[in-house]
Parts: C-alpha cells; structure tokens; sequence
C-alpha cells in the first residue's frame, strides 16, 4: 500500500487549468521531492490532498482513504506547512499551538518545548508582533508537532535563513528516520537534490518526469564541456545530443546514451580541455522545461 | 461540534459580543427614560405627528404605535434595537467561515482533523452563544427600565415577552441570510459593510413598505415579519410571516452547509 495513491487527478478552477492527469505513488518512509516553478500546479495538487478544494476529476487516497470522502480521518495523521504562514493575529505563539495541538489525541507540551527550542522560537510573543521568518517558524513547529505520520511541506524554506533551513533539515530528516513519510514541494532544486530520494517534475499542470533522484542524476544524462579551437556545433550533432550552446571557446550541452560515442567525437581532435560531469538537477530541469 | 473550536470563536467574538450588547442595553434604558415625559405630553405629541404625511408616519413605524403607552413606546424603540440586533447577525452570518479566509486561517483550520460540518456547527453554535448573550442582556434591560420608568402606567407582560423572543428569530434570519451570501459570493474581504448593508437593506424596505402599503414588500424583510405594532395591537405573532423568516433562516443555514462542504477553499497567494 502506497501512502499517497494519486490517479488521473485532474483540477479546474472554472476554465482555468490547475493540474491535468496527475498521477503518482509515494511510499512509505520516503521523501518525495516536488518541484516545479511557480504556476506549474504543486500547491494545487498538496491542497486536493489536503481535501481543501475538490477535484475536478480522478481521484486521490492518502493512508489508503479517500481525499474526498475521508478528508478526516486522513488528517490525523498529517503536518502541514503551508508556503504562506497565516494564524490569528491576536494569539500568543504559545496559545496558537495548543489550540493546533488540542485537534489531536495525546499531550505534546514536551515536544513544544523541544521543537520551539530547536528553531527558536519564542513562545510568548504575539503572532502579530512576528517577523515572516518567524512565523515560518511557528508553521514548522505547528506542523511537527502532533508527531504526524506524513508531512506536507510546501516550499517550506522561504524565509528562513540558512542556519535555520539547516536545522529545519536536520529536523526533517530525524522525523524521516523516524518512519515519516515526507512530500517535498519547492521550486529550489538545490535542496531537494539534498533531502529527497525521489522526484516528480510537474510542469504546466501535468507530471512530466517522476524517477529517483539518483537515476535522474545518473543515468540519464552527461553534461559535456569541450574547450578547443574552430569547434563547430555541428560536430557533435549525433543522436542523444540536446542543447548544445557555444560559448567563448567552449562547447556545452547534454548527452544521454552511449559516452563512448562522443569521446570518439572528441578523440579526433586536438582539445584544450574536457570536463564530463553529472549535470545538477537545476540543468536537468531546465532541460524539461524547454 | 468540536468544542475547541467552539471555545476559540466564543473567545474571540467575547469583545464584538460586549459592545453589542451594551449598544442595546443604553439603546432601550436611555431612550425608555424619555418615557415620562412623552406619555404626559401624550395630546400635544399625537398633534404633532398628525402634522407628518402618514407616509412618514408608517416610514418610523410610528402608524400604529401609541406613544403614550407602555408598549407603544417601546415598540418605537424597538425598531431600533431590532436594527442594531440585524447588524450584528449579519456581521456574524457574514463573518462566520470567511473570517478565516479573509485572515487566511482556514488552511490552519481545515487541515485539522475536522469536517467542514463539524467546524461550522461549533462556529454557528458559538456565533449563536453570543446573540443569546445579547438578548439576555435585552431582556433584562428591558424589564429594568420598563419597570423603573413606567410610572403608574400598566402593560402587558405577555406582549412584552413576545416582542422579546421575537429578537432572538429575527436575529436567527440575519444570521442565516448573511451566512448563505458569504458562501455564495467568491471572497468576503471585509465583514462590516455587507452586515450593514444587509441591516440598512432591510430596514429601508420596511420603511419604503410602510410608506406604500398596497405595495407587497412586506414578504422580504424580517423588519415587517417582526414589527412590533403589529405584535402589540395583536397581541401576536403575525405567524405566517414569522414562518416565513424562521423558514428562510432554516433553508439558509441548511445551504450554508451543504456549499461549505463542497468549497475550495482559495489559495492564499
């Protein structure tokens, strides 16, 4: 049984597009990286998970329950950290969590104390008083807290700085050893690349790639640097070749397929320098969106 | 009905709950103090407002009102208890559930492990708490000041009662109504002027409706369904244009329901 089981989910705001045709499994103990930009549809798909708006079409199970129909149910057991952080403003950082914590069964004083502590945050300010970094805080903590089996976090780094985007990732990954299974949407490859184990790409409402990070990595494609003189575009115009771009002196592109191809290319002539290297996701998925 | 929800709203309502409250509270014990003294000078009133187009007469509701009686008078101040009690329903119809999308709480709220219905029967509860709050204040007030400044006059303690629970039903259509419109319409950015406009609305038709009495406006406004001349001449409900409110506030609230249900909740971004 996959914790997250989503087929043909499909969105419409009216006429315009959310997400089409959306499907994908995340399972158990993973982290799920999802990226895509701005637009693309990441928030959408974690808001019909979330049973805060409806499908237009196809169907979704979280736990093996229904979105739909066992929107309860599915959220005892879920954190939620939402891009934008909004709460009462009116409320204490203290008060906010325990009316969030009040929703579930059990006592997490202890584990409010330990997770404020971590982020610091402090627990008797105003939510109004907070900065947005601190209020990201508050979100992290909110979302923690009730120990949930799975977490949403919508590009939850926003706003934080980088000594506490590396807590929030520490945090992160002691829940993950824990058993937590995590969905990861950010449109920042840099840091999915360092949490997730698996990606799905989604472009334009529709899923355009989902594979391991590893393999994505790997496997398919090379990033190829050829520096020499009178290089000619055209030479390396063999199958598997893609976005080949000239630039002083140096030739640039990607290559998926057999490498022995091109260092044949490469062997018959006189090079200044070579550089074959594993591109970064962030090349990999500019690759998808062109 | 989950009663840490009830208890956050009955909170933060506390405030709006008080003022409201007050406002009526001085409303009726203020103007009722005037009593005395309009009741003695009862003819010279009568004669004045005989000067006024009957038109303007019935646009107070001071047609079928006797001012230099118990009731008569405060069936006149009535009409505008009954204005702020409008006001403040509606403020709470409208601001029941899009207050959190308004403050952008609703992903905090509706990502807890609650269904819609659960989380707006403790809001409708809660909201509900609070008018009782303040009719309990009005009926105090009420019997406080009818009492302190009625002099020697006598009234009649059930029609009393009936323009008091009357109050409550009233307010229970503004409640509805301004509820149904908040889900109806995509976004309510701000609460207070769909509850005033509401309130005036209304207000404005029952007085439009007095002025034109073979007009048939009476049927929309809870103003005329409520009216407390007819209340105290009748000593009585008009009982199908109560129904007729109490029906629509049902109908409202049981729509309310089922769209709050099916809502996408929008994005904050």
């Amino acid at each position: 049984m996959s914790i997250i089981d989503v087929t043909n989910l499909t969105k419409y705001y009216g006429k315009s597009r959310g997400i089409v045709d959306v499907s994908f499994q995340v399972e158990e103990g993973e982290i799920f990286g999802f990226i895509g930009p701005n637009g693309a549809g990441k928030s959408t798909t974690i808001r019909l998970l979330l049973s805060l708006i409806h499908p237009t079409s196809g169907s979704a199970r979280v736990f093996d329950l229904d979105v739909v129909t066992q929107g309860p149910e599915i959220r005892r057991n879920i954190g939620y950290l939402p891009s934008e952080v909004y709460y009462y403003e009116g409320m204490k950082v203290i008060d906010l969590l325990r009316y969030s914590a009040s929703f579930f069964p059990g006592d997490f004083t202890k584990r409010m104390h330990e997770l404020s502590e971590i982020m610091e945050l402090e627990l008797n300010r105003r939510i109004s008083d907070l900065s947005y970094g601190n209020k990201k805080k508050v979100g992290i903590v909110q979302g923690l807290l009730h120990s949930p089996r799975l977490l949403f976090l919508d590009e939850p780094t926003a706003g934080l700085d980088p000594l506490m985007q590396r807590k929030f990732f520490n945090l992160i990954r002691e829940e993950n050893a824990r058993g937590v299974t995590v969905f990861f949407s950010s449109h920042i490859l840099g840091e999915v690349q360092r949490l997730c184990t698996r990606v799905g790409i989604i472009r334009e409402g529709r899923m355009a790639e989902i594979s391991d990070i590893r393999s994505l990595q790997q496997n398919n494609y090379k990033k190829v640097r050829v520096m020499a003189e009178g290089l000619d575009a055209d030479l390396f115009q063999i199958p598997g070749v893609t976005n080949i771009q000239v630039e002083d002196g140096s030739l640039n592109f990607f290559f998926k397929g057999d490498i022995n191809l091109v260092l044949q290319k490469i062997g018959g002539m006189r090079v200044e320098d070579v550089t074959i290297e594993e591109p970064t996701l962030e090349e990999i998925f500019m690759h998808y969106y062109e | 009905m989950n009663t840490n929800i009830f208890r956050h709203e009955l909170r933060s309502r506390f405030k709006s709950v008080m003022v409201w409250s007050l406002a009526v509270l001085l409303l009726v014990v203020l103007f009722f103090g005037f009593f005395q003294g309009f009741a003695d000078e009862a003819d010279l009133m009568n004669q004045m407002l005989e000067k006024f187009p009957r038109e303007m007469r019935a646009a107070f509701g001071l047609d079928n009102l006797d001012l230099a009686s118990v009731l008569g008078f405060y069936g006149f101040i009535f009409i505008f208890v009954q204005l702020c009690l409008a006001i403040q329903a509606g403020n709470y119809g409208f601001g029941l559930v899009s207050i959190e999308e308004s403050e952008l709480t609703a992903d905090f709220l509706l990502t807890k492990p609650v269904s819609r219905t659960a989380v707006m029967t403790s809001k409708l509860v809660a909201a509900v708490t609070g008018l009782i709050l303040t009719n309990l204040v009005l009926w105090v007030g009420s019997f406080l000041a009818i009492t302190g400044f009625r002099g020697e006059r006598e009234y009649e303690l059930k029609t009393l009662i009936l323009i008091l629970v009357s109050g409550f039903l009233f307010q229970m259509f503004f409640l509805g109504v301004g509820l149904l419109i908040s889900l109806l319409v995509k976004r309510v950015r701000s609460v207070t002027p769909y509850g005033l406009g509401l309130g005036f609305g209304m207000y404005v038709l029952s007085a439009f409706s007095g002025m034109f009495s073979d007009v048939k406006l009476e049927i929309l406004t809870p103003f005329k369904h409520f009216d407390p001349g007819y209340i105290i001449q009748n000593n009585a409900f008009d009982a199908p244009l109560v129904m007729l409110s109490v029906g629509v506030a049902i109908i409202s609230i049981a729509l309310s329901y089922w769209l709050y249900n099916r809502r996408d909740v929008p994005a904050v971004s």
